[in-house]
C-alpha cells in the first residue's frame, strides 16, 4: 500500500492560483472522487497527484517522501495516471498499446519478461479486452476504448489508479461499464482508485470517499451520506438541488431545479415550494 | 496475441525482446527488393551493362572491363542514394513521433530551411575562393544552428509539439525568404548552382563522400534504434509518457537532435531532396504496423530505395541528360501528400 498526501500544496497556472495551501489525505485502498464545477481546480489537483504538474508551493507526498524527488520510473511502479480523453495513435492495436503500462518496469534489453506478460494478459483480461487485442484502437467503439487505456494502466501493476474523467463522452451503458470495472477492481485487488466525475449520483454510488472542491480549496470531504447534501452542491456548483434516497442502491441521489416541462404539477408544485 | 509474435528470452530473464513475424517477413522482402532495384540501376545508364556482368564486378570477380562505369561513377551513386534516402527516412520517423502528426516532415524543425540558406551563401560568396568541398559542412551547420533557435524559441517550460510545429513552420517562411533573396541577388552561375542544391541530387557522387556519410549514419541509426520504447511511448502523448515514467523533454530533445543529424547529413551531401522524408515513415507504417522498433529498419530502407530508385530513373529517363533525383522525389511525393491531406480530412472513428 502507498501513502499519498499533499502538504500545504499550491497550485497555479501561469499568474492564477489554482489549489491553495491545500492539506489532503487520499484514503488507501478506497475509492476517492474529486467533484466540483468547471474550472474549480479538481482535475489540476489530480495532476499534480500525478506530478504531471509541479507544485507551485508545498508539496506532494508519497510514502513520506516528496513525490518530486522521486525518480520518475520509480513514481510510475507506485502510481499510473489516465489523462483526460487520451489519443492513441492511428493503427496502434490494443495489446501494443496495453504493452506500453509495462515500461517503467522494462530496459531496453529486458523489453518483454515474462512478468510483462503475465501483467498485460491479466489486465486484458479484467478489462474483457483480450478478444480484441490485434484490433486497432481507433476501430473500437468509445466504451471499448476506454477499456483498452484502462488495461494500460491496470499493466503499469501500481497500487494507485488516478483517472481524470474516466467516463467523459461515454454513453450511459459504457459510463456504468467503466465505473463496474473499477469497482471490481477496488474490490478484488484493494486498489487505491482516485478519479475525478462529474456526474454527482454516479460519484454517490461508487465512492467511499468525496472530495468537494471549490475555490481554491476543498469544501467538504467524506463519505458521499455525509457529504453530498444539497446545501453542499448549492455553495459548489450555485445549483439548487433536492436530494432523495437512490431507490436502488440507497446512496444520495440528486434531483437539480431549473426549467423543463412539467407533466406532475402537484408534485412540481412541492418540490418548488421545499426549494 | 500470441501467434502474431515470437519472444525472445534469455534463461536469468535479464534479456528478452517480442518480434512481430510479418515485421520479420516485411524486412526480408524489402531487403529483396532492394537488391534487385541496386542490381538493375547499377546495371541501366548511358552505357548497358548486363546484371550478370554486374553481380560479378560486386562479387569481386571482373576483370576490371566495368571498374570506371560501375566502380567509379554508378556504385557510389547508388549507395549514397540509399543511404542518403535512409538518413531522410529515419528524421521524419523521429519527427512523426515527436509531432504525433503523419503530415511532419525534416522541413518543419529547420532542417532544409537552415540548410539552404548555409549552402545558398556558401555557394555564392565562398565557393570561388574555398571550393566546393566545404559545402556540405556549411549546410550541416546551417541545420544545426536553425534547429537550435527553433527549439529555444519553442520552449515554455518543455516544449510542445505544437509550438514546435508552428515556429518551424515561421522559420521555414524565414529562411526560405532569405535564400530566395540570395538566389536572386547572385549572378545566373550561382543561381543555377543553387537550384540543383535546393532540388536535391546525387550527381557525381564520391567515395569520400559514401564513407563520411555511412559513418555518420553507423553512429546515428543504432541511437534511432535505442529510442524505441521511448519514440512508442512519445505516441501516446506526453501526459500518459509522463505518467508511465518517461522524461519526456529529455527523450523529446534527443529525438529532435538524432533528427537533425540524419537529415541535416543527407541534405549536405545530396542537397534538398523533398518527401522522403514525410513519404518513407508513412508507407513503413502502412506496410508494418505501429512498432517503432520494426519501423526504423522498414523506414530505412524504403526511404533508401526512393531515392535511389528516383536516381535512377532521374538518370536515365532522358538520356543523355541527368536530372537531379529530387524532381522524382518530389514528383511522387507531392500528389502523395495531397492524398494524405485528403485522407486525414475524413474522421477517422
Amino acid at each position: 500500500m502507498h501513502e499519498l498526501k499533499t502538504n500545504q500544496l499550491t497550485l497555479s497556472y501561469g499568474e492564477k492560483t489554482v489549489i491553495r495551501e491545500l492539506n489532503l489525505q487520499i484514503p488507501q485502498g478506497k475509492i476517492t472522487v474529486f467533484i466540483g464545477s468547471n474550472g474549480c481546480g479538481k482535475s489540476t489537483l489530480l495532476r499534480s497527484l500525478a506530478r504531471l504538474l509541479r507544485p507551485a508551493e508545498g508539496a506532494v507526498i508519497l510514502d513520506g517522501r516528496e513525490l518530486a524527488k522521486w525518480s520518475t520510473k520509480e513514481v510510475a511502479k507506485r502510481l499510473a495516471v489516465l489523462p483526460q480523453g487520451p489519443v492513441a495513435p492511428e493503427g496502434l492495436t490494443v495489446f501494443q498499446l496495453v504493452k506500453q503500462g509495462r515500461y517503467p518496469h522494462q530496459n531496453w534489453l529486458r523489453q518483454w519478461s515474462q512478468e510483462d506478460e503475465r501483467m498485460v494478459t491479466k489486465a486484458l483480461e479484467a478489462t474483457r479486452m483480450l478478444p480484441y487485442a490485434d484490433r486497432p484502437v481507433d476501430s473500437l467503439s468509445g466504451g471499448q476504448r476506454q477499456r483498452a487505456w484502462i488495461a494500460m494502466v491496470l499493466a503499469q501493476g501500481t497500487d494507485v489508479l488516478l483517472l481524470d474523467e474516466p467516463t467523459t463522452y461515454l454513453d450511459m451503458t459504457h459510463q456504468i461499464e467503466i465505473l463496474d470495472l473499477l469497482f471490481e477492481l477496488n474490490e478484488k485487488e484493494r486498489r487505491t482508485i482516485v478519479m475525478v466525475l462529474h456526474d454527482l449520483n454516479l460519484a454517490c454510488r461508487y465512492a467511499h470517499h468525496i472530495v468537494a472542491v471549490h475555490d481554491g480549496t476543498v469544501y467538504d470531504q467524506g463519505k458521499p451520506e455525509d457529504v453530498m447534501t444539497a446545501e453542499m452542491v448549492e455553495a459548489v456548483f450555485q445549483l439548487r438541488c433536492q436530494v432523495i434516497k437512490d431507490p436502488l442502491f440507497g446512496t444520495p441521489l440528486f434531483i437539480p431545479h431549473g426549467k423543463g416541462r412539467i407533466i406532475d404539477e402537484q408534485r412540481n408544485a412541492v418540490s418548488v415550494s421545499t426549494g | 496475441m500470441t501467434n502474431r509474435h515470437i519472444t525472445v528470452r534469455n534463461r536469468s530473464g535479464t534479456v528478452s525482446f517480442l518480434w512481430e513475424k510479418r515485421a520479420i517477413v516485411i524486412l526480408l522482402s524489402l531487403v529483396a527488393i532492394t537488391s534487385v532495384c541496386f542490381i538493375a540501376g547499377l546495371s541501366i545508364g548511358s552505357t548497358m551493362i548486363s546484371p550478370v556482368a554486374v553481380v560479378k564486378y560486386l562479387l569481386g570477380a571482373d576483370d576490371g572491363e566495368h571498374q570506371f562505369i560501375i566502380g567509379t561513377h554508378r556504385l557510389p551513386r547508388m549507395i549514397l542514394s540509399l543511404l542518403v534516402g535512409a538518413a531522410l527516412g529515419l528524421s521524419g520517423l523521429l519527427l512523426q513521433g515527436i509531432v504525433r502528426n503523419p503530415l511532419a516532415s525534416p522541413d518543419i524543425i529547420g532542417i532544409t530551411g537552415g540548410a539552404s540558406v548555409a549552402a545558398i551563401a556558401y555557394i555564392a560568396y565562398f565557393s570561388e575562393t574555398a571550393g566546393i568541398k566545404w559545402l556540405p559542412f556549411a549546410s550541416i551547420l546551417g541545420a544545426a544552428i536553425v534547429s537550435t533557435a527553433i527549439y529555444a524559441l519553442s520552449w515554455n517550460r518543455g516544449v510542445t509539439p505544437y509550438r514546435l510545429v508552428l515556429i518551424g513552420m515561421g522559420m521555414a517562411a524565414a529562411t526560405g525568404a532569405l535564400t530566395m533573396m540570395m538566389i536572386v541577388l547572385s549572378n545566373t552561375d550561382v543561381a543555377a548552382k543553387a537550384y540543383i542544391w535546393m532540388t536535391g541530387s546525387v550527381y557525381g557522387a564520391t567515395w569520400g563522400q559514401v564513407y563520411a556519410m555511412l559513418s555518420w549514419l553507423v553512429v546515428f541509426v543504432p541511437l534511432a534504434l535505442l529510442l524505441n520504447r521511448v519514440v512508442n511511448v512519445q505516441e501516446l502523448g506526453d501526459d500518459v509518457a509522463a505518467g508511465l515514467g518517461a522524461r519526456v523533454q529529455w527523450q523529446r530533445l534527443g529525438m529532435i537532435g538524432i533528427s537533425v543529424a540524419l537529415a541535416g547529413a543527407a541534405v549536405a551531401f545530396a542537397g534538398a531532396i523533398g518527401f522522403v522524408g514525410l513519404m518513407a515513415p508513412h508507407m513503413a507504417r502502412k506496410l508494418a504496423g505501429r512498432s517503432y522498433a520494426v519501423l526504423v529498419p522498414v523506414t530505412a530502407i524504403i526511404g533508401g530505395l526512393l531515392v535511389c530508385s528516383a536516381d535512377v530513373v532521374a538518370r536515365t529517363a532522358f538520356l543523355p541528360l541527368d536530372i537531379p533525383a529530387g524532381v522524382f522525389t518530389a514528383g511522387i511525393g507531392a500528389p502523395f501528400f495531397i492524398y494524405l491531406l485528403f485522407r486525414s480530412r475524413k474522421p477517422s472513428r
